[in-house]
């Protein structure tokens, strides 16, 4: 083990080495600010042509006991000269800013892994915290990692000595001192996030000049000390040529919902009521009200369903977003959506359940809830993007199926997406699709329930529309007419129309697409934000000679057209989910496919190697392998 | 591009419409007898008064029997779910300020279900004509206790009697801030059309609270003081600007005695006419006071309690849309896309 303090400062080449891949995890207090040093260092390797991916994990409380287990925040983030799909399974670096960090992450980082920690929050009070009856720094039992102990806060403070800051003002700034290390260690430019600082901090000068010495003095740090042997440098991704930004997913959906509306023509609304991880939605649809948006934070889950179906119901773009809890407070109200055949989008942003679960963790649990979550038949679309860039183009397809089709369409994601960020090629505005529908003003021959004839929609007459007047509801609309009936055939006949309306939808999204061979020993089947581990792990299987293939659904209801075709070519189907098998009850009862799944509910994304050795495992099972 | 919301068809010159104009074509389902048909017959009386053509007034409604009143209104109607009316007619407000939109609900809808949706609705002054049907009872579910209940009632629910108190409909709008606020009954046709009328002409959130018989599950509900023999001395009309004064008679009234409200005779003890208090729908502590009179202590006040004037939700809204237009210009897709930091990989990946 190297400590800082006792070595001489002198400058001295040292190596550099290049690097395919970084994974670095930022771990900390959750006030010690790791979710903006992890966000920072993204954009700047994100700016810097990286391939990156980000893993935000925090905590539900928002200061939970300074130096206790459940209040450790943690940024996971991979930068990569390659294209890469996850956040990496394990990381190459850990930044443990207090012990309670050290213990809630040192069990992910391999033996050999790069350990940076700061040797001053290891005071016995904080040791004891968390259980450690000696240091384990001293102990020898961290000699399997390269650890190097800075005192950070020491240093740090003597950096921004002299400014008119507070102690507390002074320590809050030593995430950027960690972060100025890191962009020393990885020869990545201050420059963007020292813009950062002044942009935030303009009225507040000192806390700026503050931040900035912090993240100057981490990087001379590095640059001075001698405990660094190498610096390491991960080049340029070769990414798709084009214009390039960072996005999150919860970003990518609020962006994706404008652009819906502008390609629509109609007005946005939004109603939602606040909950993790969906929130930020709003937050940013909250923003855009010079693209019409109007926004409503309503008085409860209910209510912002509620909302979105009268705006729905006058013409508009109704739109409501949750996570699942809101999902199930909203049950009623979708049933009277797709009960009066209006068009609407529902956002479920997934969090660990059930109840209030784990609200900042993600999971894929609201699967079925989506699909049955309602009193009698009441079948509703479901799209689910597979990355935070995708959320962009999946909030268009669902407004397009929700207007076309005069339907209510469940878009999920889910903490992971939501949070993590990838490098996202902008598309042109020029290229998108047009969505847009007409409103009926006919009054020849209208009836609210009489039907295209191919989609099965009903027309969209809003008020305002003169002739059209006409009264809608819960109650069961007679067939063309619309009036109330309980007509027991009549029923009967709606039931199926509603069904047949949202099956026949499966005639207009895209067939299932196989990363692979077509066929083989094993399809790895996955939806929402397995992608990239799965994508990772056949990526690996196939190199080491596997016949293992991948596809990943993005139209949950209806399925596309190709997906028994696409399963009955493998002899083995796999469903990798994080909830204990909501897809596979669906593929299994839907195609009598024998597939097997494979569930994990820890609130954390798979790791690639996970379902490496789950497929390897089935793969044994199958025996010889075909010819 | 195809024809939007903002690009509907104008409205022609509006026609002279009559009551006829707003009878739909559907059979009114009610129990006969039932006081849901007085409140109809004077909802579509006094509609053409309001200015507005038929395809631009929206009836909403949740559940129970008040909740199939807009099948029976030719204009645009949605029959929604269990309290969710007020929600409903929020998102369509927000969306379509050019509309004229009534919600109708009852008791147990408005105060129980959908208890938050309605205080909501009139805290943000959502600009929504609310009339709620008072009977007391859940009439569609054949006769359980509502929040309106009188405390001990015995119903199907409740056989050895209620032990709720009954919730204050008026108190709840007042303190909810509800812009508009007024009683009125199903029997007295007249009152209960002016009421109607200046409900219609309200700027703002319209809270009605609308005392009605269910001759089935709850007959007489309000019998006590609003029945023909004895309405006038057990029921006090409000009106703006005057004394509070009811009775037979006309010589009872309310002062008040010290920050208590008092029932006098005129012309007992001294008092005269200008002893009483005067009615203002402007002053927030007058309407509390006339939330918390009732029968028996006190005569049962009808009218207008409160009307105030101030910005509604969906002004406020498209005030906000606009203010960001008008300072940020309208918002261009491409440049939005291209928000934030960017960079460019060129041909070779560099």
């Amino acid at each position: 083990m190297t400590t800082a303090q006792d070595r001489p400062v002198r400058e001295r080449p040292r190596e550099e080495r290049q690097l395919d891949r970084v994974t670095i995890r930022f771990a900390g207090d959750s006030g010690d600010g790791m979710q903006l040093t992890g966000t920072q260092f993204t954009r700047t390797a994100a700016a810097f042509g990286n391939d990156i991916s980000t893993y935000p994990d925090y905590p539900a409380e928002i200061r939970a006991p300074t130096g206790s287990l459940p209040g450790v925040s943690g940024f996971q983030l991979s930068f990569s000269s390659n294209e890469i799909h996850t956040p990496g399974d394990d990381p190459d670096v850990l930044v443990a800013m207090n012990p309670a960090a050290l213990r809630a992450n040192i069990g992910d980082l391999p033996p050999g892994g790069a350990l940076v920690v700061n040797v001053d929050a290891f005071t016995s009070a904080n040791l004891s915290k968390v259980g450690y009856a000696a240091s384990p720094l001293l102990d020898g039992s961290l000699s399997a990692y390269n650890v190097f102990s800075i005192p950070i806060s020491a240093l740090n403070a003597r950096a921004l000595a002299g400014l008119e800051l507070t102690n507390k003002q002074v320590d809050l700034t030593k995430n950027f001192f960690a972060l100025g290390l890191m962009f020393w260690l990885y020869e990545r430019s201050m420059e963007p996030t020292l813009e950062w600082i002044d942009d935030k901090f303009s009225r507040r000068p000192v806390i700026a000049e503050g931040n900035k010495r912090a993240l100057r003095a981490g990087y001379n740090f590095g640059e001075t000390t001698e405990i660094f042997h190498e610096r390491y440098i991960v080049p340029p991704a070769r990414l798709r040529p084009g214009r390039y930004r960072s996005i999150t997913g919860n970003e990518a959906t609020a962006l994706g919902m404008v652009a819906a509306s502008q390609l629509a023509a109609r007005p946005l609304f939004y109603g939602s009521y606040p909950i993790t991880p969906a929130s930020e939605i709003l937050h940013q649809l909250a923003g855009y009200k010079n693209f019409g948006v109007k926004t409503f934070q309503a008085e409860d889950e209910i209510a912002a369903i509620g909302s979105a179906i009268g705006a729905s119901y006058g013409g508009a773009m109704g739109m409501t977003g949750t996570s699942g809890p809101g999902v199930a407070l909203k049950s009623e109200a979708l049933g009277l959506a797709i009960m009066v055949e209006l068009p609407l989008v529902l956002i479920d942003v997934q969090r660990g359940g059930p109840s209030t679960g784990l609200p900042t963790k993600t999971e894929q649990g609201d699967l079925l809830q989506v699909m049955f979550g309602r009193n009698s038949d009441s079948p509703m679309p479901v799209v689910a993007p597979a990355t935070p860039g995708e959320c962009f183009e999946y909030a268009i397809e669902a407004w397009r199926i929700a207007l076309k089709y005069m339907t209510p369409v469940a878009f999920m994601s889910d903490a992971f997406l939501a949070n993590g960020a990838e490098p996202w090629l902008i598309p042109d505005a020029t290229t998108l699709p047009d969505i847009s529908v007409p409103n009926r003003t006919e009054k020849e021959g209208f009836y609210p329930y009489l039907r295209d004839p191919e989609t099965l929609a009903r027309p969209w007459a809003v008020p305002g529309t003169p002739g059209l007047e006409h009264r809608i509801g819960g109650l069961e609309k007679a067939d063309i007419l619309g009036n109330v009936s309980y007509d027991p055939d009549n029923h009967h006949k709606m039931m199926l129309i509603r069904e047949a309306k949202v099956a026949g939808i499966a005639r207009d999204i895209p067939p299932l697409d196989v990363m692979g061979a077509d066929e083989g020993d094993l399809l790895i089947l996955g939806w929402g934000s397995t992608y990239g581990a799965i994508r990772s792990a056949v990526e690996r299987l196939r190199d080491r000679g596997y016949s293992v293939s991948h596809a990943h659904l993005r139209h949950l209801n209806p399925f596309p057209a190709n997906t028994e075709d696409v399963l009955r070519r493998f002899r083995r189907v796999l469903i990798p989910e994080l909830n204990l098998g909501q897809l596979v009850m669906l593929i299994r009862a839907r195609y009598l496919v024998d597939a097997i799944g494979y569930n994990r509910v820890r609130g954390k994304p798979f790791r690639i190697a996970e379902i490496e050795t789950e497929a390897e495992r089935v793969l044994a099972d199958l025996g010889e392998p075909l010819t | 591009m195809t024809k939007t919301v903002d690009s509907a068809p104008a409205p022609a010159p509006l026609p002279v419409l009559t009551r006829k104009d707003f009878v739909s074509d559907q059979e009114v389902r009610w129990c006969p007898g039932c006081g849901d048909y007085s409140i109809l017959a004077q909802t579509q009386k006094v509609m053409p008064d309001f200015g507005y053509a038929r395809e631009n007034i929206v009836f909403i409604s949740g559940i129970g029997c008040s909740g199939r009143l807009p099948y029976y209104m030719n204009t645009y109607g949605f029959h929604s779910i269990h309290g969710r009316a007020p929600a409903i007619a929020t998102g369509l407000r927000a969306a379509r300020p050019d509309l004229m939109v009534w919600v109708i609900t009852g008791d147990g809808d408005a105060l129980s279900i959908g208890g938050n949706h309605l205080i909501h609705s009139m805290r943000r002054n959502v600009d929504i004509k609310l009339i709620m049907f008072n009977n007391r009872i859940y009439g569609l579910t054949k006769g359980q206790a509502s929040p309106t209940s009188e405390y001990g009632k015995v119903t199907k629910s409740s056989p050895t009697g209620t032990i709720d108190y009954p919730i204050s409909p008026l108190g709840i709008a007042l303190a909810a801030e509800a812009s508009f606020i007024a009683r009125s009954v199903d029997t007295h046709t007249e009152h209960l059309q002016t009421t109607l009328e200046r409900a219609g002409r309200h700027h703002g959130s319209v809270f009605v609270e609308v005392l009605q018989n269910c001759n089935i599950f709850n007959d007489g509900a309000h019998r006590e003081f609003t029945d023909r023999e004895v309405r006038d001395d057990r029921m006090l009309v409000l009106e703006h600007g005057k004394p509070m004064i009811y009775g037979k008679e006309r010589n009872r009234g309310i002062r008040l005695d010290g920050h208590r409200p008092q029932i006098v005779t005129i012309g007992e003890g001294g008092i005269t006419e200008a002893d009483l208090l005067i009615h203002d729908e402007s002053d927030p502590l007058l309407a509390a006071m006339l939330t918390t009179l009732y029968w028996p202590d006190f005569p049962v006040p009808v009218g207008v309690i409160r009307a105030i004037d101030r910005p509604t939700h969906s002004e406020l809204l498209v005030a906000q849309v606009e203010q960001a237009i008008a300072t940020r210009g309208k918002g261009d897709l491409a440049t939005l896309l291209a928000g934030g930091e960017t960079w460019t990989v060129t041909g070779d990946g560099a």
